[in-house]
Protein backbone atom coordinates (compact mmCIF):
# COMPACT_ATOMS: atom_id res chain seq x y z
CA UNK A 1 0.00 0.00 0.00
CA UNK A 2 1.18 3.30 -0.67
CA UNK A 3 0.33 6.51 1.13
CA UNK A 4 0.61 10.06 -0.68
CA UNK A 5 1.21 12.72 1.48
CA UNK A 6 1.25 16.47 -0.16
CA UNK A 7 1.45 20.01 1.28
CA UNK A 8 -1.70 21.78 1.74
CA UNK A 9 -3.29 23.87 -1.41
CA UNK A 10 -2.13 27.58 -0.25
CA UNK A 11 0.55 27.19 2.01
CA UNK A 12 3.77 28.44 0.53
CA UNK A 13 5.93 25.45 -0.70
CA UNK A 14 9.97 26.41 -1.13
CA UNK A 15 10.47 23.10 -2.61
CA UNK A 16 8.05 23.21 -5.02
CA UNK A 17 9.03 26.45 -6.26
CA UNK A 18 12.18 25.41 -6.32
CA UNK A 19 11.47 22.97 -8.96
CA UNK A 20 9.32 24.90 -11.11
CA UNK A 21 11.80 27.42 -11.26
CA UNK A 22 14.55 24.71 -12.71
CA UNK A 23 12.82 23.15 -14.83
CA UNK A 24 12.76 25.62 -17.56
CA UNK A 25 16.33 26.22 -17.12
CA UNK A 26 16.73 22.97 -18.59
CA UNK A 27 14.23 23.65 -21.27
CA UNK A 28 10.63 22.26 -19.96
CA UNK A 29 8.95 25.62 -20.18
CA UNK A 30 5.48 24.57 -20.35
CA UNK A 31 5.47 23.77 -16.23
CA UNK A 32 3.24 24.87 -13.91
CA UNK A 33 2.02 24.21 -10.12
CA UNK A 34 4.94 21.84 -8.76
CA UNK A 35 4.38 20.13 -5.63
CA UNK A 36 6.79 18.28 -3.66
CA UNK A 37 5.07 15.91 -1.03
CA UNK A 38 6.79 12.25 -0.14
CA UNK A 39 5.82 8.53 -0.60
CA UNK A 40 4.85 5.99 1.93
CA UNK A 41 5.02 2.28 1.15
CA UNK A 42 3.61 -0.08 3.80
CA UNK A 43 2.23 -3.79 3.87
CA UNK A 44 -0.53 -3.66 6.49
CA UNK A 45 -3.16 -6.66 6.99
CA UNK A 46 -6.00 -4.33 8.51
CA UNK A 47 -6.65 -0.93 5.91
CA UNK A 48 -8.57 0.53 8.58
CA UNK A 49 -6.03 0.77 10.54
CA UNK A 50 -4.08 3.44 7.43
CA UNK A 51 -6.32 6.35 8.34
CA UNK A 52 -5.64 6.77 12.29
CA UNK A 53 -1.71 6.13 10.96
CA UNK A 54 -2.10 9.13 8.72
CA UNK A 55 -3.83 11.18 11.08
CA UNK A 56 -1.46 10.19 13.86
CA UNK A 57 1.96 9.78 12.59
CA UNK A 58 2.48 9.63 8.39
CA UNK A 59 1.06 13.62 8.06
CA UNK A 60 0.54 16.23 9.86
CA UNK A 61 -3.38 16.91 8.87
CA UNK A 62 -2.56 20.74 9.92
CA UNK A 63 -0.02 21.44 6.53
CA UNK A 64 -0.52 18.36 4.50
CA UNK A 65 -3.20 16.14 2.96
CA UNK A 66 -2.67 12.71 2.33
CA UNK A 67 -4.10 9.98 -0.15
CA UNK A 68 -4.06 6.17 0.38
CA UNK A 69 -3.80 4.08 -2.26
CA UNK A 70 -4.32 0.41 -1.73
CA UNK A 71 -4.01 -1.03 -4.73
CA UNK A 72 -0.28 -0.65 -6.16
CA UNK B 1 13.19 25.48 41.58
CA UNK B 2 14.62 22.30 39.47
CA UNK B 3 14.41 22.21 35.67
CA UNK B 4 14.24 18.82 33.94
CA UNK B 5 15.94 18.83 30.34
CA UNK B 6 14.59 16.15 28.06
CA UNK B 7 17.40 14.45 26.38
CA UNK B 8 16.28 12.33 23.02
CA UNK B 9 18.79 10.67 20.60
CA UNK B 10 19.86 14.05 18.29
CA UNK B 11 19.14 16.22 21.02
CA UNK B 12 22.35 19.34 21.00
CA UNK B 13 21.48 21.92 22.74
CA UNK B 14 20.18 19.89 26.06
CA UNK B 15 23.90 20.33 27.45
CA UNK B 16 23.62 24.26 27.27
CA UNK B 17 19.87 24.40 28.21
CA UNK B 18 21.31 22.75 31.29
CA UNK B 19 23.50 24.80 31.72
CA UNK B 20 21.51 27.95 31.07
CA UNK B 21 19.13 26.29 33.84
CA UNK B 22 21.59 25.96 36.41
CA UNK B 23 22.34 29.63 36.14
CA UNK B 24 18.58 29.99 37.78
CA UNK B 25 18.02 26.50 39.78
CA UNK B 26 18.59 23.13 39.99
CA UNK B 27 18.58 21.40 36.59
CA UNK B 28 18.78 17.41 35.51
CA UNK B 29 18.76 15.72 32.42
CA UNK B 30 15.96 13.71 31.77
CA UNK B 31 16.64 10.38 29.04
CA UNK B 32 13.43 10.02 26.26
CA UNK B 33 13.15 6.69 27.89
CA UNK B 34 12.14 7.85 31.55
CA UNK B 35 9.42 8.52 32.52
CA UNK B 36 9.71 10.42 35.48
CA UNK B 37 10.42 13.77 36.09
CA UNK B 38 11.67 13.53 39.33
CA UNK B 39 9.52 16.27 40.94
CA UNK B 40 10.87 19.19 38.41
CA UNK B 41 9.17 22.28 38.58
CA UNK B 42 9.57 22.80 35.17
CA UNK B 43 10.71 21.08 31.46
CA UNK B 44 12.61 21.91 28.66
CA UNK B 45 12.24 20.09 25.23
CA UNK B 46 15.65 21.33 23.90
CA UNK B 47 17.03 22.18 20.37
CA UNK B 48 18.09 19.55 18.07
CA UNK B 49 17.50 16.63 15.52
CA UNK B 50 15.52 13.92 17.69
CA UNK B 51 15.08 10.88 16.16
CA UNK B 52 16.95 12.21 13.50
CA UNK B 53 14.04 14.10 12.29
CA UNK B 54 12.63 11.64 10.55
CA UNK B 55 9.34 11.88 8.55
CA UNK B 56 8.97 15.62 10.45
CA UNK B 57 11.04 17.32 12.47
CA UNK B 58 9.77 16.37 16.22
CA UNK B 59 7.20 13.87 14.50
CA UNK B 60 8.45 10.85 16.11
CA UNK B 61 9.93 12.08 19.33
CA UNK B 62 6.34 13.49 20.65
CA UNK B 63 5.20 10.01 21.01
CA UNK B 64 8.39 9.28 23.59
CA UNK B 65 7.72 7.73 26.85
CA UNK B 66 9.35 11.16 28.35
CA UNK B 67 7.28 13.15 26.22
CA UNK B 68 4.12 11.54 27.48
CA UNK B 69 4.78 12.41 31.23
CA UNK B 70 5.90 16.05 29.86
CA UNK B 71 2.27 16.33 27.83
CA UNK B 72 0.77 15.14 31.33
CA UNK B 73 2.90 17.37 33.46
CA UNK B 74 1.66 20.06 30.89
CA UNK B 75 -2.28 19.77 31.22
CA UNK B 76 -1.87 19.38 34.72
CA UNK B 77 -0.26 23.18 34.23
CA UNK B 78 3.28 22.78 34.63
CA UNK B 79 5.65 24.72 33.06
CA UNK B 80 7.42 23.36 29.62
CA UNK B 81 9.59 25.50 27.88
CA UNK B 82 10.11 23.84 23.63
CA UNK B 83 13.20 25.58 22.11
CA UNK B 84 13.81 25.03 18.30
CA UNK B 85 13.33 21.40 17.80
CA UNK B 86 11.56 21.56 21.41
CA UNK B 87 8.91 24.42 20.06
CA UNK B 88 8.64 21.38 16.83
CA UNK B 89 7.98 18.77 19.23
CA UNK B 90 5.20 20.34 21.41
CA UNK B 91 3.31 21.69 18.00
CA UNK B 92 3.59 18.04 16.81
CA UNK B 93 2.16 17.03 20.20
CA UNK B 94 -0.35 19.60 19.95
CA UNK B 95 0.75 21.49 22.96
CA UNK B 96 1.20 24.37 21.08
CA UNK B 97 -0.88 25.74 18.18
CA UNK B 98 0.61 25.56 14.91
CA UNK B 99 3.73 24.12 12.85
CA UNK B 100 7.11 24.43 11.50
CA UNK B 101 7.23 24.24 8.11
CA UNK B 102 10.55 24.75 5.91
CA UNK B 103 12.29 28.21 5.75
CA UNK B 104 10.99 30.29 2.90
CA UNK B 105 14.69 30.21 1.51
CA UNK B 106 15.01 26.55 2.26
CA UNK B 107 18.30 26.74 3.31
CA UNK B 108 19.93 26.15 6.82
CA UNK B 109 20.60 29.34 8.48
CA UNK B 110 22.58 30.49 11.63
CA UNK B 111 22.32 34.20 12.63
CA UNK B 112 21.67 36.94 15.91
CA UNK B 113 18.02 37.74 15.34
CA UNK B 114 16.77 40.47 17.50
CA UNK B 115 12.87 39.75 19.03
CA UNK B 116 10.47 42.15 20.60
CA UNK B 117 8.34 40.79 23.34
CA UNK B 118 4.83 41.49 22.17
CA UNK B 119 3.58 39.66 25.90
CA UNK B 120 5.41 40.20 28.92
CA UNK B 121 2.56 38.88 31.24
CA UNK B 122 3.53 35.23 30.92
CA UNK B 123 6.22 32.49 32.79
CA UNK B 124 8.48 32.72 30.11
CA UNK B 125 8.55 36.37 30.08
CA UNK B 126 7.61 38.55 33.02
CA UNK B 127 11.03 38.96 33.30
CA UNK B 128 11.27 41.30 30.21
CA UNK B 129 9.30 44.57 29.72
CA UNK B 130 6.65 44.73 27.09
CA UNK B 131 8.17 46.05 23.35
CA UNK B 132 11.54 45.38 24.96
CA UNK B 133 14.27 43.94 22.35
CA UNK B 134 16.43 40.39 23.02
CA UNK B 135 19.01 39.55 21.05
CA UNK B 136 18.91 35.61 20.87
CA UNK B 137 20.51 33.47 18.15
CA UNK B 138 18.45 31.69 15.95
CA UNK B 139 19.72 28.17 13.79
CA UNK B 140 17.54 26.07 11.64
CA UNK B 141 16.18 24.78 8.59
CA UNK B 142 12.45 24.38 9.44
CA UNK B 143 10.88 27.50 11.55
CA UNK B 144 8.73 28.60 8.99
CA UNK B 145 5.84 29.67 12.00
CA UNK B 146 2.26 28.51 10.59
CA UNK B 147 -1.04 28.51 11.48
CA UNK B 148 -4.44 28.83 9.62
CA UNK B 149 -5.99 32.46 9.69
CA UNK B 150 -9.04 31.56 12.31
CA UNK B 151 -5.76 30.03 14.75
CA UNK B 152 -3.85 33.31 14.17
CA UNK B 153 -6.43 35.26 15.31
CA UNK B 154 -7.61 33.99 18.35
CA UNK B 155 -3.83 33.51 19.16
CA UNK B 156 -3.82 37.57 19.00
CA UNK B 157 -6.59 37.96 20.66
CA UNK B 158 -5.47 36.02 23.75
CA UNK B 159 -1.84 36.78 23.86
CA UNK B 160 -0.73 33.99 22.45
CA UNK B 161 1.52 35.73 20.76
CA UNK B 162 4.75 36.18 23.28
CA UNK B 163 7.83 36.85 20.79
CA UNK B 164 8.07 38.43 17.24
CA UNK B 165 10.82 38.94 14.88
CA UNK B 166 11.60 42.61 14.72
CA UNK B 167 11.33 44.80 11.65
CA UNK B 168 13.30 43.04 8.62
CA UNK B 169 14.11 40.07 11.13
CA UNK B 170 12.05 37.78 9.88
CA UNK B 171 14.08 35.40 7.92
CA UNK B 172 12.31 32.34 7.86
CA UNK B 173 8.92 33.63 6.42
CA UNK B 174 7.07 32.66 9.86
CA UNK B 175 3.11 34.33 9.65
CA UNK B 176 2.96 37.45 11.46
CA UNK B 177 6.66 37.66 12.08
CA UNK B 178 5.52 34.75 14.73
CA UNK B 179 8.83 33.56 16.70
CA UNK B 180 7.31 32.28 19.88
CA UNK B 181 4.27 31.08 21.10
CA UNK B 182 1.88 29.92 24.41
CA UNK B 183 -0.86 27.69 25.01
CA UNK B 184 -4.00 28.98 25.30
CA UNK B 185 -3.66 27.95 29.34
CA UNK B 186 -0.27 29.49 29.66
CA UNK B 187 2.09 27.31 30.47
CA UNK B 188 3.43 25.97 27.81
CA UNK B 189 5.93 28.39 25.42
CA UNK B 190 7.67 27.22 22.68
CA UNK B 191 10.07 29.70 20.02
CA UNK B 192 12.23 29.11 17.44
CA UNK B 193 15.54 31.11 18.74
CA UNK B 194 17.47 29.92 21.36
CA UNK B 195 17.94 31.50 24.98
CA UNK B 196 20.23 28.95 25.88
CA UNK B 197 22.81 29.96 23.92
CA UNK B 198 22.59 33.74 24.50
CA UNK B 199 23.04 33.69 28.68
CA UNK B 200 26.71 35.28 28.89
CA UNK B 201 27.71 38.19 27.40
CA UNK B 202 31.50 36.84 27.10
CA UNK B 203 30.65 34.26 24.52
CA UNK B 204 27.02 35.09 23.34
CA UNK B 205 27.47 38.60 23.16
CA UNK B 206 24.20 39.06 24.92
CA UNK B 207 23.24 37.39 27.90
CA UNK B 208 19.14 38.62 26.60
CA UNK B 209 18.22 34.96 26.98
CA UNK B 210 18.51 34.29 30.22
CA UNK B 211 15.63 36.50 30.96
CA UNK B 212 13.29 33.56 29.31
CA UNK B 213 14.82 31.04 32.08
CA UNK B 214 14.99 33.84 35.15
CA UNK B 215 11.16 34.30 34.00
CA UNK B 216 10.31 31.01 34.87
CA UNK B 217 12.09 30.82 38.23
CA UNK B 218 10.37 33.71 39.10
CA UNK B 219 7.06 32.05 37.95
CA UNK B 220 7.79 29.13 40.27
CA UNK B 221 9.35 31.00 43.17
CA UNK B 222 7.23 33.74 43.31
CA UNK B 223 10.40 35.92 44.00
CA UNK B 224 13.01 38.07 42.50
CA UNK B 225 16.64 36.64 43.63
Amino acid sequence: MRVLIRPKAGILDPQGVAVERALPALGFADVANVHVGRLVELDVNDVAQLEPMCEKLLANPLVEDYEILLDV
Amino acid sequence: MKFAIVQFPGSCDDLDALGAARLVGDAELLWHRERDLKGADAVVVPGGFSYGDYLRAGAIARFSPAMESVAAFAREGGLVLGICNGFQVLCEARLLPGALLVNASRRFTCRQVELEVVNAETPFSRACASGERLSIPAKHSWGRFYAEDRTLRAMRESGQVVLRYAADQNFNGSLRDIAGVRNEAGNVFGLMPHPEHAVEELIGGSADGLKIFESMRLSVEGVLA
